[in-house]
């Protein structure tokens, strides 16, 4: 390490953004990262995400490896800095290895506080900071029976978010009189707290925990001051962080409730900064993100001699956002002041506040209805003049991107103003969100601001040319927009959805997109909504023009018996159908059959659904292969009939019919279906996919050839599932091949890896798989099938 | 005189009649008459689409709309105005009286039945 190098003590965010400003300035100056979690630095602000999907830490990863390699910056991963001798400009790492430097910039952030109480150490008490601690909790949630988490502040909330996703009861224990008092005033805490407990998550407050009780050195339950107990078995304490300063201190830095800095973040030695939570500026300690960037652009622009427009820091409005599923709160700045403008619609749960001071916007708390909060925050951190607060606040929740001033930071995770990301698009050569986000950053943390950023590409590029593929399009949002949000949250439901994003509540054209996607991502652990589906998939039969319904029972490869056609002819007579047709995928269709009677006419046929009506999985159709044919060289029945059993059941993005021909006679029209299979001289199998004879006609492309009907199942199982996955909704496999590229999909199913991954992901969602005709049994809704009951009509006027 | 016949439905203001964000079909004198429930409130269009008499109560409901499952024509809950210049669906006042609908039909046909 050279003496004029710059060395960063600290991997996590503040550490990273460091880095990121002064290579945004530098290139050559040498820089040294020590982390000392053995990781790269990752968003702990999505940390919660963990406890709920229970992923590993390297998905919050904020650079791959290879940025810090191109970047030129040396990262020490897993070392911890024992002593700073600032006046040799020396450090100290474990180990006894000296490393001299020309700057230091302390990023050491903070640690959790753990109060002092008896029992703290107790089996089963968690703090909730790490990933480590993300994982324990995680585990513990799912064995425990009742749950606590001590504290109501943000990362509180969090927690208890997590805990209660486990299917654990959690009640937040808070020893102020309102939830996230920091951030909120009475009126939004006092609405915030049923909007929980709607969520599962109760809440107690102006609780002091005075003793964890215990049981066998486990805990069981929370003894508070006035006498009262809760049982839990398992706690996280939640109560707040404390500045990592203790190294600052051992150095002899002016330190006090952090590392004391002035306006360029320069702590009280020379060549020495703070950045972040560890660093006290102008009396405040900043606990939340936002404040992160800007202070890493001060500090970096002053240890190289050239801040530009950032050379003073001059402190920050402090912002937070809630993430808990489908409950929208954002608050910055002051939450009492002067004068206040309020809107309360306390049935929706929804307040709406903005606080002024001295003329100036200086605070907003947005709950239940976050619209217009970029706008707000903005003016809150240039201090907007304002003269009617009110009308102000109404104003807000109409107002576009295009009002928000160049400097107005839009993603606060990754600290991104308007103004960079129109200059991604006019001068970086963007021209989609997708690419902007790509480059910017802006809105991949926690992806509130995704739709602000898509606004603002969309008015920079002059309207989007190369227009996406909205999933949503009211809300423009696409399939990944839905699908990160989805995960990002663990949100598992259309409704949740909804909340989250806004997505199809407008028009509600895209609901069984969203119904589709929210399934597919919860491998088909989602909450089921029937609003969401199309009537097909509500009642599990198509719809005709005439408002009756069509039913097609399953006939696995067109195979069918006496005895299921004397069932089908039965039930035709006894439920009036209007015509028995036999359909092109080999199967039998009762046409003209009422809603009411589905359940009934389910029960006597008594076979499986053929997903007719649903974008499924419908069909295998076959020859008679080798079995009959003197022709055949493969048994096509027998391996039709597999994939469809195999195959049966599971939604696709669109309808998808399957064939297997004996030979290259091609009876059962394989070279014309979504996918479509043929036996080969000497055993062999051809694999197409991707024809089509409907609205267009397409012959169907060789996939692959293998040697055994093993090989057919898993290379089209894995090309299925690549499909469910990737495909947008609606789109026919013939679309999606040529869109996603032939060699890539063939790449991505005939390597071993990648397709064993594959088919996994697929048995997981065929695991919770049921034949939907069994709610002739038990019914979604008791009136699923069923007209409304009337009295009346009465009270003639 | 006006006839102004209403209609009252057996215990229907809640999620075992009509769940959150769906529709469902009554008949009120040989009228068939199509019910929502959304977050907004309760909503009562004819259940007959005016371009090929779909049934609306089959449709995907959003927050303000329902849109006929035949051919995607959309209506609006409240006003039955449809997207479509000139479509529109006869909309029925709506009230909910402790744990039951009433329905208020102001349908000619229905003054004689």
């Amino acid at each position: 390490m050279s003496a004029d190098g710059i060395v960063i003590v600290g991997g996590g965010i503040a550490g990273l953004a460091v880095c990121e400003a002064l290579r945004e300035r530098d290139r050559d100056v040498p820089i040294t990262l020590i982390c000392g979690e053995d990781r790269l630095p990752y968003d702990r602000v999505r940390l919660s995400e963990l406890l709920i999907s229970g992923e590993d830490a390297d998905t919050l990863c904020l650079r791959p490896a290879e940025w810090f390699e191109e970047h030129d910056v040396t990262t020490l991963l897993g070392r911890w800095v024992t002593a700073v001798d600032a006046a040799a400009r020396t450090l100290t790492l474990d180990g006894g290895q000296e490393l001299a430097y020309g700057t230091l910039v302390l990023a050491t952030g903070s640690q959790p506080l753990m109060p002092p109480l008896p029992g703290i150490d107790l089996a089963g008490v968690h703090p909730f900071r790490g990933p480590e601690d993300c994982r324990a909790v995680r585990t513990a949630a799912r064995a425990a029976t009742r749950a606590a988490v001590i504290g109501g502040g943000l990362l509180g909330l969090e927690a208890a978010r997590g805990v209660v996703e486990q299917g654990c009861p959690v009640t937040v224990v808070h020893l102020m009189d309102r939830l996230m008092e920091r951030q909120l005033d009475a009126g939004a805490a006092a609405l915030l707290a049923p909007a929980l407990a709607e969520r599962g998550i109760a809440v107690t407050l102006e609780r002091r925990t005075e003793a964890l009780e215990g049981r066998d050195g486990r805990v069981r339950a929370l003894r508070f001051a006035d006498g009262g107990e809760l049982a839990a078995d398992l706690v996280v304490v939640s109560i707040g962080i404390r500045a990592e300063t203790s190294l600052a201190r051992a150095a002899g830095l002016e330190v006090e409730r952090g590392i004391v800095v002035d306006d360029t973040l320069a702590t009280s030695a020379p060549g020495v900064y703070a950045v972040g939570e560890c660093a006290q500026h102008r009396g405040v300690v900043y606990g939340l993100v936002a404040p992160i960037h800007e202070q890493a652009r001060v500090a970096a622009g002053a240890m190289l001699g050239r801040g530009g427009r950032d050379t003073v820091y001059a402190g920050s409005v402090p912002s937070a956002k809630l993430k808990v599923a489908g409950l929208d709160l954002v608050a910055a700045g002051a939450a009492t002041g002067e004068a206040e403008a309020v809107t309360v619609d306390a049935e929706a749960g929804v307040y709406r506040k903005l606080v002024v001071s001295g003329g100036r916007v200086a605070g907003t708390i947005l709950l239940g209805d976050a619209r217009g909060s970029a706008a707000l925050i903005a003016a809150v951190r240039s201090g907007e003049p304002v003269d009617d607060p009110l009308a102000a606040l109404q104003a807000a929740s109409k107002v576009s991107a295009a009002d928000l001033p160049a400097e107005a930071q839009v993603c606060d995770c990754n600290g991104v103003c308007k103004g960079e990301i129109e200059a991604a698009v006019t001068e970086g050569g963007c021209a989609t969100p997708r690419e902007v986000m790509a480059q910017t950053r802006a809105g991949t943390g926690c992806g509130s601001c995704k739709a602000t950023v898509i606004e603002i590409v969309a008015d920079a590029a002059g309207g989007l040319s190369d227009e996406p593929a909205y999933l949503c399009p009211c809300r423009r949002l696409t399939r990944e927009d839905v699908a990160h949000q989805v995960r990002a949250d663990g949100l598992r439901s259309v409704s949740e959805v909804a909340a989250a994003c806004g997505a199809g509540r407008d028009c509600g054209a895209c609901k069984p997109a969203l119904a589709y996607l929210v399934s597919e991502v919860n491998a088909n652990r989602h909450r089921e909504e029937r609003d969401a589906r199309f009537i097909n998939d509500r009642v599990h039969a198509n719809i005709q023009n005439d408002g009756t319904f069509s039913v097609v029972p399953r006939m696995y490869g067109g195979v069918t018996t006496p005895d299921e056609l004397r069932r089908i002819a039965d039930v035709a007579e006894r439920y009036g159908a209007r015509m028995v047709k036999v359909t092109g995928g080999q199967r039998i269709d009762l046409l003209g059959i009422r809603k009411q009677d589905l359940p009934a006419v389910w029960r006597d046929l008594d076979m499986p659904s053929g997903h007719a009506y649903a974008k499924a999985v419908r069909t295998v159709k076959t020859c008679v292969g080798s079995d009959f044919c003197r022709f055949g060289v493969g048994d096509s029945i027998g391996l039709g009939i597999a994939i469809e059993r195999a195959w049966e059941g599971l939604y696709t993005p669109a309808k998808v019919k399957g064939g297997v021909s004996g030979c290259r006679r091609n009876c059962a029209e394989a070279t014309v279906k979504d996918i479509g299979v043929l036996a080969l001289d000497g055993g062999r199998w051809e694999i197409r996919i991707g024809g089509a004879a409907g609205a267009s006609v397409r012959e169907a492309d060789v996939l692959c050839q293998v040697d055994s009907p093993e090989e057919v199942m898993q290379v089209s199982t894995a090309a299925l599932q690549l499909y469910r996955e990737e495909a947008e909704y609606k789109e026919r496999l013939y679309d999606f091949v040529p869109r996603y590229g032939l060699d890539r999909l063939r790449e991505a199913v005939l390597d071993p890896e990648r397709s064993a991954a594959l088919r996994e992901r697929f048995a997981i969602a065929k695991a919770a798989v049921a034949d939907p005709w069994k709610e002739r049994d038990e019914p979604y809704h008791p009136r699923q099938f069923a007209d409304l009951d009337v009295v009346g009509p009465v009270g003639v006027e | 005189m006006r006839w102004r016949p209403r209609a009252r439905c057996c215990a229907p203001a809640t999620s075992r009649t009509c769940r959150w964000g769906e529709g469902r079909a009554l008949t009120v004198g040989g009228h068939r008459i199509a019910l929502f429930r959304t977050a907004g409130g309760w909503y009562a269009l004819d259940d007959a689409c005016p371009h090929r008499g779909g049934p609306l109560s089959d449709g995907i409901v959003a927050d303000a709309c329902v849109t006929c499952p035949l051919h995607e024509r959309r209506f609006d809950l409240a006003t039955g105005e449809g997207s479509a210049p000139g479509d529109r669906v006869a909309a029925h006042r709506v009230e909910v009286v402790g744990d039951e609908v009433w329905l208020e039909i102001a349908v000619p046909v229905l003054a004689a039945a």
